[in-house]
């Protein structure tokens, strides 16, 4: 039987498309609107919300937490102070990546680390003498994105931190007498906020929220226009973009923070002499400059993608739903320049638009690479320019 | 004291002036727009007339501005956000209604809940719709030949046009014709038997013209105004940011990137030609300002009888400009409301507010809209085009609050007997008494309500007779007809002076593509010189 999340009662009564997927075991709603689309424009013109409860979650704590954590990860969580969230990666000791996550510190020595996939295994075994305990709370706790430009506006009426939280920092605040956490964090890319809530009060929460974003159009969203926001957004999701390397068959499914466009997360290494899991074949990759591949954003040619059809007899679809598969890209002769893990018709771009890896001397931005993709039954190439990521980045994200 | 700083001079701030102008920017010259008012956007304009409530005094939405204008302006760089309209609905006089969705095999059903067998003639309608548009749009998005030049550019087009009509479907071809020619009426007829969803189509055939559904010539403007497209979806509406208002604004800004001017409180009085060439203009207060290049955005009748002396140009094109018809038919009635109406049938629901409300329920009623408009009068029971602009941009309406638009047919320009002067609040309440039939209780919403008349909008833009296309949409006014045969290619006959307003092909709705072509005209002048 399917799991549902403390929120599920209101996400049924709100879905009117009934359209769901399973989400680390949970129903989570592909889209509550008959159209996603309908859902992205509400999300970046006023705001949405995304019931994030499937997250995994887990809390590390004790003495050595700072330590362990640092051992672990391949960012410095000693640069995340207490009251601060950090997105963090952690990788093998080939420096490959295993799985990204958020990880929120409360105190000098309290965590909570949320994940796409179950880590306590994994965690727990590289404690060792430490003074930490890990403990999966996954389910002691709901948690909600209230994201878009509205979002600040509506969660003031309830919590007046919320108006000076700075861009990743977090704060604990009462939503109707319910003590919950709020960051300023997100997956669009855009102003947002996500909300921990104990799982036994969530829905008074939730309720409260939808109550203070009616006057503003608030609506839900689900998990078609969170892909379309975060493609735009430029960030990278586990499935498409990478799976851990301790589950690849081959090194062509395993990356490097480099290769995932995610270096700047590792990148001053000189200056400290912290050990980490993979930290000897990171700095070797930067020595030799082996990266395999470079992130970059591509926008399709607007001008040739609508030839190529209009020639063909047909009308150039523009489909915002991302596309589930990857898409080919050639160089100007045709060679593999690599492939996109993420493409799409962005409406905010007006332009088709993907989340690509190529070979690292094509990563310029203007180069040229080709898409592939089919017309008529046919593979057809339509030029496309790499771009620098992320593609949406408002002001009002970080200030 | 003359000023030469400029190469050209652009008269009108509305959307094709700022397209224009952002094209000569973009293409090396150094632009200046000429606005008569203190802000930019003449028709597509957004205003604060109610405290905390935004108006789109005019023009309302948003469809067929043309991805050419929207990427080579790099638009979306400067703000340019049309936000999708994912319903239309429209309410019957039983208190039934046509919902639609942004769910087509849903829309089928909500169609086979009026008539099961237009459900399938939904789909067959909508296909051969589309390859009429398929068939169009290439014509559509080139510049007319001058059938009567000698020109190398104008037999190459003319040899394209033949060619590319020579390729074309033979149905496709006469379903283009039954439209071109023909009534909205008859064309629908032909695959549909529900009145509600003939008249739900028939609407965008009588948009700002003065024919009914039933006049021949109701089929181009419904063909025309399927010519615009969102996001691959052909014929689709949206609401930018803001309104059309907030779209002149991203326009503004583009132009300005490329390097273009605005001046304000420019009234542009006449254009100084001498020898037969333009080569400033002189405003209102006497300043004269001189450049190569005069472009004009405002309509024909403007541009050739106002701006210039008739006497310096051909005859036939002052007979053409002067029998150039614009008896301007629709007006706006916009209200600040103090929350969502109420329509019976759907109880507390609001979701059907999140696109065009169209009020006018079968063909009959909008021929009967009409009639009144044949005898000097406005209709007693109007065509109502309606949108709760704030239900898809909060931003319009303080928070809880929501503004309508009421495009409003058919209130021609001249009224036998009277005036709008005198009838303007009249027709406020005709309208306000439709919507309360409509949204019983909506009248005690209403916080503030403004209504503009054809009158109101040729005052206020200068838009002859208050025409929202700068001339009719008739087939003798349109194409390479549009303003007069022989002088379509945005160039006049005056050495230096051009057109670029909506009076010039494929003008007519926010589109910028007369603003575009009439840019080619000027750069390739220039490159020739």
């Amino acid at each position: 039987m399917v799991l549902t999340t403390p929120l599920h009662p209101r996400l049924v009564e709100l879905n009117e498309s009934q359209l769901w997927q399973h989400w680390a075991g949970y129903l989570s709603a592909d889209r509550y609107d008959l159209s996603a689309r309908q859902e992205y424009t509400v999300l970046r013109n006023a705001a949405g919300w995304f019931d994030t409860s499937p997250l995994h979650k887990y809390s590390i704590r004790g003495r050595d937490a700072e330590r362990f954590l640092s051992g672990v990860f391949a960012r410095d969580i000693r640069t995340c102070r207490p009251g601060r969230a950090q997105y963090t990666i952690w990788c093998d000791d080939r420096g490959h990546v295993l799985e990204d996550g958020v990880v929120f510190r409360h105190s000098s020595d309290e965590f909570l680390l949320t994940s796409a996939q179950p880590n306590a295994g994994y965690l727990s075994s590289l404690v060792g003498k430490l003074d930490v305990e890990v403990l999966d709370v996954s389910t002691q706790w709901a948690s909600l994105a209230l994201q878009g430009p509205k979002s600040r506006e509506i969660l003031a009426t309830l919590a007046p931190e919320v108006l000076d939280l700075a861009f990743f920092a977090l704060t604990p605040a009462k939503v109707e007498g319910v003590p919950v956490t709020i960051s300023r964090t997100g997956f669009t890319g855009d102003l947002g906020f996500e909300l921990v809530i104990p799982a036994d009060s969530a829905l008074v929460v939730l309720d409260a929220i939808i109550a203070a974003g009616k006057p503003y159009g608030m609506a839900p969203f689900g998990n078609v226009a969170l892909n379309m926001a975060r493609i735009e957004a430029g960030l990278p999701l586990y499935g498409p973009e990478f799976t851990s390397a301790r589950y690849a068959f081959t090194d062509h499914d395993r990356f490097t923070p480099q290769e995932l466009g995610m270096g700047w997360l590792v990148k001053n290494l000189d200056d400290d002499s912290r050990p980490f899991i993979g930290r000897r074949a990171l700095q070797r990759e930067a020595a030799e400059g082996s990266a395999r591949w470079a992130t970059v954003g591509i926008v399709v040619d607007w001008r040739a993608y609508h030839e190529t059809y209009e020639s063909n007899g047909l009308v150039p679809p523009k489909d915002s739903e991302p596309v589930g598969w990857e898409t080919m890209l050639y160089d100007d002769e045709a060679e593999r320049a690599g492939y996109a893990t993420s493409y799409m018709y962005s409406p905010m771009m007006q332009a088709h638009i993907g989340i690509a890896r190529v070979r690292p001397e094509l990563a310029s931005l203007g180069t040229t690479v080709h898409v592939e993709t089919s017309v008529n039954h046919r593979y057809v190439n339509i030029p496309a320019r790499v771009s620098a990521l992320p593609f949406f980045k408002p002001e009002r994200k970080v200030s | 004291m003359a000023d030469t700083q400029y190469d050209a001079l652009v008269i009108g701030g509305g959307h094709q002036g700022l397209v224009h102008a952002a094209y000569l920017a973009k293409g090396g010259l150094r632009p200046l727009v000429l606005e008569q008012r203190s802000f930019i956007g003449g028709a597509a304009i957004t205003e604060p007339l109610h405290p905390g409530f935004s108006f789109t005094t005019f023009s309302y939405g948003l469809s067929l501005l043309r991805n050419e204008v929207i990427q080579e302006l790099e638009l979306v760089k400067h703000g340019f956000m049309p936000l999708f309209m994912p319903t239309t609905f429209a309410p019957m006089d039983n208190g039934d209604y046509l919902y639609m969705t942004a769910d087509h095999e849903l829309n089928l059903k909500e169609i086979a809940r009026h008539s099961v067998r237009d459900a399938d003639a939904y789909e067959r309608y909508n296909h051969d719709f589309s390859r009429v548009q398929q068939l169009v749009k290439p014509i559509f998005d080139r510049r007319p030949p001058n059938f009567w030049s000698d020109r190398a550019d104008d037999k190459d087009e003319i040899a394209w046009l033949l060619g590319h009509l020579g390729s074309a479907d033979k149905k496709v071809i006469h379903d283009a014709v039954r439209l071109i020619t023909g009534s909205a009426a008859d064309f629908l007829d032909d695959y549909f038997e529900s009145d509600i969803i003939k008249a739900h189509l028939a609407g965008s055939g009588i948009i700002g013209t003065k024919v009914g559904p039933m006049s021949q010539g109701s089929g181009l403007v419904m063909l025309y105004m399927g010519m615009g497209e969102h996001d691959g979806d052909m014929g689709s509406w949206s609401f930018h940011k803001g309104g059309n208002g907030g779209l002149t604004q991203v326009m503004a800004r583009a132009a300005q990137s490329f390097g273009a001017e605005i001046r304000y409180g420019a009234v542009v009085d006449h254009v100084i030609v001498e020898n037969g060439r333009a080569v400033g203009v002189m405003l209102h207060d006497g300043v004269e300002l001189r450049a190569d290049t005069v472009v004009s955005s405002l309509d024909p009748r403007h541009t050739f009888l106002d701006l210039v002396d008739p006497r310096e140009l051909p005859s036939d094109l002052v007979e053409d400009v002067r029998r150039f018809r614009f008896q301007g038919t629709a007006s706006k009635v916009n209200f600040a409301l103090d929350g969502a109406p109420k329509y019976p049938a759907l109880g507390d629901r609001t979701d059907m507010y999140r696109g065009f409300v169209s009020i006018g329920p079968s063909i009959e009623y909008l021929e009967r809209a009409f009639d009144a408009a044949k005898y000097g009068w406005y209709s007693e029971k109007p065509y109502l085009d309606a949108c709760f602009q704030s239900f898809i941009d909060p931003d319009m309406a303080p928070p809880g609050k929501h503004v309508l638009s009421c495009f409003t047919m058919y209130t021609p320009y001249e009224l036998r007997g009277s005036h709008w002067d005198t009838e303007r609040e009249n027709l406020g309440d005709t309208v306000q008494r439709r919507l309360e039939e409509v949204f019983p209780g909506f009248s005690d919403l209403v916080l503030h309500r403004e209504v503009v008349t054809p009158l109101d909008i040729e005052r206020t833009t200068g838009l002859s007779e208050g025409n929202i296309y700068a001339g009719e949409f008739l087939l003798p006014q349109m194409w390479a007809f549009r303003p007069a045969p022989g002088y379509s290619d945005y160039r006049t006959p005056l050495e230096g002076y051009y057109q670029c307003g909506s009076g010039t092909h494929p003008g007519g709705c926010v589109i910028g593509s007369p603003g575009r072509f009439a840019s080619q005209a000027v750069l390739a002048d220039r490159a020739e010189r």
